[in-house]
């Protein structure tokens, strides 16, 4: 599920990672407020652990993929929601660097959909209304099962909607949604049997780790209804920003559109469109489009289209362009191979 | 010199599952000894390092450091003059390299960086591993690792230093330059530890624990050559005494 | 298992790497970590079907690697491991996108375009981020991102993760491996060993954590993370960042390739 960099736009990015920073703020000061310097060293074993567990994949029946585990639910419910999504947040940032697996500028989006989901809203809103009671292993299995696979779905959503507005694949909004669901909704079982499981191990050994956990994180005091307006807000806030920025990017969104209400013809207007045209020649922080509009046209005009405004797709395509890709390529090559030369006798005559 | 002297007197502790691990020892200890504590696994040996140290505390009785009483309040002042070197040195390695590691404790002293550069260097200089200082922890051997732990213990110029198994697991040539390491240093030592022949050639003076309690407290070469006190206590002779040919003392 | 290991060696490998000492290894962390995000915005800034302005970005990562004196194959071994996930999502791009354009004289689908197009921009990206881990190393990094002003907890308790992962890789692969020295003809771990296989390295991991903190308290830790100080920025290292700031918008804002192959057809006719 961690997204990267290539599948999103530098403002989706952007937004993601405000709101990841946000939440990491408020979670530090958290911390700092009511811990026990105890939990660092824990969240750091903590992290490795889940760090480990996250590279071992399980493969999913029947869909040919595989899965692995996200973490977020356990290190909630282990550590708290607060120290849970720090947690998360520095195993991402090492796989980002280390393998790449998610990207730099999408690391907030991805913080965000495995950390936010599970720790700030499956965690208190599910597991700790399951367990409001008292602890059994029931309830852990059921509050486990339950937060895992919603925290899941909603991480999944999460990705498609971030990966539509950013306007980079061609990947209609409905198509993508009946892709990641059903993979996530497995997944989802497995990490909410595991947790469960896992959960339920410490909780007979070690009950004293599990409460300490639940009772230091006061959401318990806040009224469920403040926790819903909250998320309200910003649902509204970062979803009016994202919706703002995707009108700049027609295309994303008309194709989810047109693929899921089957309403074919949303042009752009010229005008709009030139404008914007001169906004993204002058920064480089906007999806750039060097071509007509030709969005939602059916295929003969498309076709003529095609034949008129020809191989200038942003020049890529044109014998120039296609000159100019290699020579580019063979003069990055060329320096390369000169520098590692000269390195290289630098090197016999120093030695 | 009273304010480096280490006392013990009466401790008694019980986890919390009810087990009685320390049962009324007392002991002192005096600047610049080089005390011994041996026993067999289970006699408690190491909730009494933990008890000195001051990371757990006792229910009857006190240890005393100089003439402080060890409590929650004291911990500061104490831990600066108490160092303890741990079994498992991964666990005391925590950082991402030697030099990090060892200038935790200075740093969180609030040196200044010239200052911090200085204690590490001569903690590392002292162990002998001055060439590892920018090496990760996890490229560490065994022996290395553990001159690495005591160096970060050493970087905070402790009175005393405790040491739990320093010679555990390592090579003989490691386990030498541990033990000669042990012997140059000036501190108030205290070392638990299985290895008797080490015991033997760093410590002068033995406190045998069984269940708890003291068993006995001597000189080195009264306690190690004691057959019936060693075998009472779930122990042996070290192994360099065993099968001699002038006393005939030999293991059964 | 085999891919926990080698995980375990590229995470080794990329912190030898960025333990050398080459002029790039010497930058300032910081300005390496600013020119990083800098490359990665404007090569994700590129519109879905621009292939060639791409191109000339290759030069970043293809210059770091040489003057790093970095080993090529690994990274694009782990570049290679990546893609496969965006060629799952991009390759269904040619089947969505039904528009048409003209490449040679021939029509296909747009969505070859889209799916090249992010092919490359996601070889581009990861390079960077793995470039920089292997110029810079964790250490280096944790001290630009608290000059950035990020906590100092978090910063720490980044580092720790770093530091255990070798640890508890480790006593996983141990477990795992006696555990499959008594259980022949098993391939993994049963499911119903499953529970408390984990629930044991948990606890273990739990221990672990507690003699952590007491290291750390016993050598004077309260909850503040006492750092060293941080290198100063030179000349040399704003020079770097101003200059690759500058390739890289202009590469943004000018097609070069196509700027170079008119020059060149231009020449020739």
């Amino acid at each position: 599920m961690h997204m990267a960099d290539a599948l999103i736009s530098p403002v989706v990015g952007g937004i993601m990672l405000a709101a990841t920073v946000g939440v990491a703020s408020y979670s530090i000061k958290k911390i700092q407020n009511d811990m026990d310097e105890k939990k660092i060293p824990l969240m750091g074993v903590m992290g490795a652990f889940i760090f480990a567990a996250q590279m071992i994949n399980f493969s999913i029946p029947g869909t040919g993929s595989s899965g692995h585990l996200g973490g977020g639910m356990i290190l909630a419910i282990l550590l708290g929601p607060y120290a849970g999504f720090l947690t998360m947040a520095s195993i991402l940032l090492i796989q980002a660097l280390f393998f790449g697996d998610g990207g730099l500028l999408a690391y907030g989006c991805n913080v965000f959909n495995l950390g936010f989901y599970t720790c700030f809203i499956a965690y208190p809103l599910i597991y700790k209304w399951v367990t409001r009671k008292g602890v059994t292993s029931k309830r852990i299995f059921g509050a486990s099962m339950s937060s895992a696979v919603i925290g899941l779905q909603m991480g999944a959503i999460s990705v498609v909607l971030e990966t539509v507005l950013s306007g980079k694949t061609e990947l209609p909004f409905g198509t993508f949604v009946l892709m990641m669901q059903p993979i996530h909704l497995a997944i989802g079982l497995v990490e909410g049997f595991v947790t469960a499981t896992i959960v339920t191990f410490i909780w007979r050994s070690r009950p004293e780790i599990i409460e300490k956990a639940a009772t230091l994180e006061p959401l318990g005091n806040i009224s469920i209804k403040r926790v819903l307006t909250s998320i309200l807000i910003a649902v509204v806030v970062i979803g009016g920003a994202l919706s703002w920025f995707a009108s700049s990017n027609p295309d994303g969104l008309e194709w989810s559109l047109e693929k899921t209400s089957g309403n074919a013809k949303i042009k752009t207007p010229d005008g709009i469109h030139k404008t914007l045209l001169l906004i993204q020649n002058k920064t480089a922080f906007l999806p750039k489009y060097d071509f007509r509009p030709k969005v939602g046209e059916n295929k003969e005009e498309l076709a003529a289209q095609a034949k008129n405004s020809g191989p200038t797709i942003n020049g890529g395509k044109s014998v120039s362009g296609i000159v100019g890709g290699i020579l580019t390529l063979a003069l990055t090559a060329f320096t390369g191979f000169s520098i590692s030369v000269f390195k290289r006798k630098k090197r016999k005559v120093n030695a | 010199m009273s304010h480096h002297k280490l006392e013990v007197r009466n401790l008694h502790f019980s986890y919390p599952d009810g087990y009685v691990a320390v049962k009324n020892i007392s002991f002192t200890i005096h600047h610049g000894e080089s005390v011994g504590i041996i026993g067999a696994n289970g006699a408690g040996k190491s909730t009494l390092l933990m008890l000195l140290m001051g990371v757990i505390f006792p229910d009857n009785g006190e240890v005393l450091v100089g003439d402080v009483i060890v409590t929650k309040k004291t911990l500061p002042m104490i831990r600066q003059r108490l160092g303890m070197v741990f079994q498992n040195p991964d666990d005391q390695l925590f950082m991402t390299t030697v030099y990090d590691d060892v200038a935790f404790g200075p740093r969180n002293y609030k040196l200044s960086e010239k200052d911090v550069e200085g204690r590490v260097a001569k903690a590392l200089e002292l162990v002998g591993i001055a060439h590892l200082k920018d090496r990760a922890p996890f490229k560490l051997s065994g022996g290395e690792k553990r001159s690495a732990a005591i160096a970060t213990i050493l970087a905070m110029q402790p009175d005393v230093l405790i040491m739990d198994e320093p010679t555990s697991a390592l090579d003989p040539k490691s386990r030498r330059r541990v033990m000669s390491l042990l012997k140059s240093f000036e501190h108030t030592k205290i070392i638990t530890s299985h290895d008797l022949d080490m015991m033997f050639e760093t410590c002068k003076r033995i406190i045998v624990i069984k269940e708890g309690e003291v068993a006995a407290d001597g000189t080195t070469a009264e306690i190690l050559t004691n057959v019936e006190l060693l075998e009472r206590c779930g122990l042996e002779l070290p192994l360099s005494f065993q099968n001699c040919p002038i006393c005939g003392a030999s293991k059964k | 298992m085999t891919n926990v290991i080698n995980s375990l060696y590229n995470m080794r490998l990329l912190d030898d790497l960025a333990r050398k000492e080459t002029s790039i290894h010497k930058l300032h962390p910081l300005v390496k970590l600013i020119t990083t995000v800098v490359y990665l915005s404007v090569v994700v800034s590129f519109g879905r079907y621009e292939i060639g302005s791409l191109l000339p970005f290759v030069f970043y990562p293809m210059l770091i690697i040489v003057l790093a004196e970095l080993p090529a194959t690994p990274i694009l071994k782990r570049i290679l491991l990546v893609e496969p996930l965006i060629i799952g999502i991009g390759i269904l791009n040619p089947l969505f996108d039904q528009h048409t354009v003209l490449f040679f004289g021939m029509v296909i689908s747009r969505g070859w375009v889209t799916f090249l197009s992010i092919f490359i921009k996601c070889g581009l990206t990861v390079a960077a981020s793995i470039l920089l881990i292997a110029t810079t190393g964790m250490e280096r990094l944790a001290i630009a991102l608290r000059m950035i002003k990020i906590p100092k907890i978090f910063v720490l308790q980044l580092l720790l993760t770093y530091r255990y992962i070798t640890v508890l890789i480790e006593e996983i692969y141990g477990m795992t491996r006696a555990y499959s020295l008594r259980s022949p003809g098993q391939k993994g771990i049963h499911i119903r060993v499953w529970g408390s296989f984990a629930g044991q390295l948990i606890l273990r991991t739990f221990d672990r954590a507690q003699w952590v903190y007491q290291s750390m308290s016993l050598r004077g830790f309260t909850g503040e993370y006492n750092t060293g100080d941080v290198p100063k920025v030179k000349f040399k290292d704003i020079v770097y960042l101003v200059a690759w700031s500058l390739f890289f918008i202009i590469a943004r804002i000018f097609n070069i390739p196509m700027l170079i192959g008119l020059l060149v057809t231009g020449v020739i006719k």
